[in-house]
């Protein structure tokens, strides 16, 4: 039975009260490497919510369509990887057809897309929240989208930072970590006014 | 039982159907249409459809560029000259790669694709590179770990090349390896022998291509081959040739001195010095100890490192860097111009350099083949 959550709440409070990486701290390898530049950051945030919202809603047609009537909700993980894995491979296609720049600047972390666990956590998450179709899909977006905000925000904090006079013994991954901790206090603030637990 | 067999049929499906979507989405977004590749500034205009790497797409249109990976971006060997802009230097290239190559736009051709018209330089020579089908007529043991194939060619059946020059050797899917690959070897016949070709192929353990050699490589089966390519070839000089060879590393030199003695060039002076541990490891001295006993000017030194109790040994012993030292110091001439050609491990060819070097060749007369 899906849980009685508008679509509207839903898509607000997956990118700002339950922020799938800075509320469930899922995605901060390629989140921190990434960072260091604001341009990369946004064509990573833009891949992460297309894979994200394409995989979520695929993933729930698989598992409603395919395991659950077969009673293989056990192989859920290594099925949601295979769908994930396929839908990284196209948009490394695209991206690279679209703007050979932006997959130059992705570099690795393009195909690293693949073991980002915010998106099999977020397919994971659809699963047990017993989400249906729509709200999959608006839930996989909003998490993207929440995905992209949270690093955009991290590269432009940082262009600031490296202006900025850092104590010698937090440059780099320090002030890098501190700011982030900062930020998803900053996100704390924003828990209570939605729940779609 | 049954829900093992209905998990198979779900992932094997599942994954069917993506691999399908991912074929489809490749065969659109990929299709970068008709493009032109110049080559040599109008020398040769070639109408491809674009979307493959620069190697593949050439080699497709008979143009063989040498890669010893088979095109994997580990040897660095495919380098060309692109005179177009197509972007960045590509982290797969990079670390094979000079600072003064990436300066002058020398890219892996291996690792760019070709995705509108592009103007390219490469060497004259390599328009004469063909793909052999070929025919293996003799393979016999020279040691214990090195085997001579001979190769007869079939279409085309001809071959010129330089002395000195390689072939990369075809290597079909066997056992584990599912792909073709190729591997490059150094000819070991003379260029007079226009219809087949030899080679002295050493076992690494574990190699895809000499493990097939090996183990595998029968008398009478086909092969192919693409080639010749490569710079290691005698200088058209005076200066006396200080050649030094080490295991297989041996198979360019017996070209070159085989060419030079066909060819009635024994007005220089040539040292070979072939270095090994033990006897076991000589092959070829009848060959080459004749060949000095009619050539008046050619010198042949064996030399062995750790030669055992029973092979009773009256050569030269030690090191193929000390022998080659000791002999600049006490039996060539001091005064005549030298060149070096060196073939075999990186090890031996680094410390044979540094033998000539400090002995007055200059560095860029020595010319050599490092086995990779």
């Amino acid at each position: 039975m899906a849980p009685d959550v508008g679509l509207i709440s839903l898509f607000f409070a997956s990118i700002f009260t339950s922020n799938i990486l800075l509320s469930n701290f899922l995605g901060m390898c390629s989140f921190i490497s990434v960072s260091k530049d604001f341009t990369s950051s946004n064509g990573l945030g833009l891949a992460v919510t297309f894979v994200m919202t394409i995989t979520t809603a695929i993933n729930w047609l698989v598992y409603n369509y395919l395991l659950l009537p077969f009673g293989l909700e056990y192989l859920r993980y290594i099925v949601f990887i295979i769908v994930i894995a396929a839908i990284v491979q196209i948009s490394e296609m695209i991206i690279e057809r679209m703007s050979t720049n932006l997959y130059m600047s992705l570099g690795i972390f393009l195909p690293l897309i693949t073991v980002n666990c915010a998106i099999l956590g977020v397919a994971l998450f659809m699963q047990i929240r017993n989400y249906n179709f729509l709200q999959s899909i608006i839930f996989g977006l909003g998490s993207g989208l929440g995905w992209w905000l949270a690093i955009v925000s991290l590269a432009s904090i940082r262009k600031k930072v490296d202006n900025s006079p850092v104590p010698a013994p937090l440059k780099g991954p320090g002030i890098t970590l501190i700011t982030i901790g900062l930020m998803a206090m900053a996100f704390m603030g924003f828990s209570g006014m939605l729940n779609v637990q | 039982m049954n829900s093992i067999l209905t998990a198979s049929l779900l992932i094997g499906g599942l994954s069917a159907v993506l691999s399908a979507l991912i074929v489809i989405v490749d065969s659109i977004v990929n299709n970068y249409g008709e493009v032109t590749i110049d080559i040599n500034s109008g020398k040769k205009n070639l109408k491809v459809n674009g979307g493959a790497s620069l190697l593949t797409t050439l080699s497709e249109q008979g143009i063989f560029i040498p890669s010893a990976c088979g095109g994997r971006g580990s040897c660095g060997a495919c380098k060309v000259k692109v005179l177009s802009d197509i972007g960045p230097i590509l982290p797969t290239e990079a670390p094979l790669l000079e600072k003064e190559e990436m300066e002058n736009n020398v890219r892996l051709s291996c690792q760019i694709k070709v995705k509108s018209d592009i103007s390219i330089e490469i060497p004259e020579e390599l328009f004469s590179a063909k793909r052999y089908k070929a025919k293996v007529t003799k393979i016999q043991d020279m040691t214990y770990d090195i085997k001579e194939a001979k190769i007869d060619l079939i279409d085309p059946n001809e071959i010129d090349f330089k002395a000195g020059q390689y072939m990369q050797l075809v290597v079909p899917p066997y056992e584990k390896i599912k792909e073709y690959t190729q591997r490059a070897y150094s000819i070991s016949s003379s260029p007079s022998q226009k219809n087949s070709v030899e080679f002295f192929i050493r076992l690494v353990p574990g190699g895809i291509a000499t493990t097939y050699v090996h183990q595998y490589l029968k008398e009478n089966d086909e092969i192919e081959l693409v080639g010749p390519f490569g710079d290691f070839y005698m200088r058209d000089t005076d200066a006396d040739m200080i050649c030094v060879a080490g295991g297989s590393g041996l198979a360019p030199i017996k070209s070159i001195v085989s060419d030079m003695f066909e060819r009635g060039i024994t007005n220089r002076n040539v040292w070979l010095f072939f270095g090994a541990r033990s006897l076991r490891d000589l092959y070829y001295l009848d060959f080459f100890q004749e060949k000095e006993k009619k050539w008046e000017k050619f010198h042949f030194v064996p030399a062995l490192s750790e030669p055992q109790p029973d092979d009773n040994w009256k050569g030269e012993v030690g090191l193929i860097t000390d022998v080659l030292a000791k002999y600049f110091k006490e039996k060539m001439d001091q005064d005549t111009q030298k060149e070096g050609y060196l073939c075999g491990s990186p090890g031996m060819i680094n410390a044979c350099v540094k033998v000539m070097t400090d002995n007055g060749i200059e560095e860029e007369k020595i010319y050599y083949d490092k086995f990779a």
